[in-house]
């Protein structure tokens, strides 16, 4: 039996949307408050969809705790109370968080094997949310 | 085709106890989950239906039906309950949510029609849900 698990963690970081390849009215008009020359931050809301079949030994699709410490070291570690704007990650890309989610599904393709990654999905306020799945 | 959520929920206690593993086995597989004293969660059930919407009561299911049919095929029998001891589906399996989602999903499966059964989503903390679509 396939079943999809979730997980979700929260990470808090500043950011600022600009883009070198717009001038500075057009950053302003694109961007809009998020242009604001000094950054602001959000609290960041990660849901991580695994999926696989389930076995039968342990009920389980992976190991949870393998998954939390993936995400702990990959992610959390990396972007909770850091500016993204210095991040490498984002040095040739604007911290959106469309980039972000794209990122995030990118780090944990590459470092968690233990069930397949469905979807990343990223809160950025209540009212905002982004999903990446792969392509 | 629409679809049609509806929520309830359920208090249940379990432990994660294989008894093909040794202790160290279940203890490093489970963790704190191995404690065969068991401790609970308050769960969280959606049930996802779907079908086309009957031209005449403008109905994908009918609500009070499908709540009759939750309370009955699953709070009644997993509420307050010991998964590990009061539910026969975890006399041979381990009572992870993957396991009681699927679970859930073989309790309502028939008893929806004309509408189908989409998807079973058990959260077993705000953080932590599964999701079974039927694949097998």
């Amino acid at each position: 039996m396939k079943a999809h698990l979730t997980r979700r963690y929260i990470f808090s970081a500043s950011h600022r949307l600009h883009s070198d390849e717009l001038t500075e009215a057009q950053n302003l008009a694109v961007y809009g408050k998020c242009n604001s020359p000094y950054g602001h931050g959000h609290n960041y809301a990660l849901a991580v969809t695994v999926s696989g079949q389930v076995d039968a030994k342990t009920g389980m699709i992976c190991n949870l705790a393998e998954l939390d410490e993936t995400v702990r070291r990959q992610v959390l570690d990396r972007f909770d109370h850091v500016n993204l704007n210095l991040c490498s990650e984002f040095q040739d890309a604007v911290p959106t968080t469309e980039n972000l989610s794209a990122v995030i599904f990118q780090i944990l393709q590459q470092n968690f094997s233990a069930a397949h990654l469905e979807k990343v999905r990223l809160e950025e306020t209540a009212m905002n949310s982004f999903e990446y799945s792969g392509s | 085709m629409v679809y049609l959520t509806r929520k309830c929920e359920f208090s249940a206690s379990h432990y994660y106890h294989n008894p093909e593993f040794t202790e160290e086995e279940n203890r490093r597989v489970f963790g704190k989950c191995a404690n065969l004293n068991g401790h609970g969660h308050n769960y969280t059930l959606e049930v996802t239906v779907k079908g086309e919407v009957d031209p005449t009561t403008g109905f994908v299911v009918d609500l009070k039906n499908l709540k009759d049919i939750l309370n009955r095929e699953v709070v009644d029998a997993l509420d307050h309950r010991h998964l590990n001891k009061e539910v026969p589906e975890f006399a041979n399996q381990v009572p992870t949510t993957e396991n009681l989602t699927i679970a859930i999903w073989k309790r309502l499966e028939s008893h929806l029609r004309p509408a189908r059964l989409h998807r079973v989503r058990v959260y077993e903390l705000p953080d932590l849900f599964v999701d079974f679509y039927g694949e097998t």
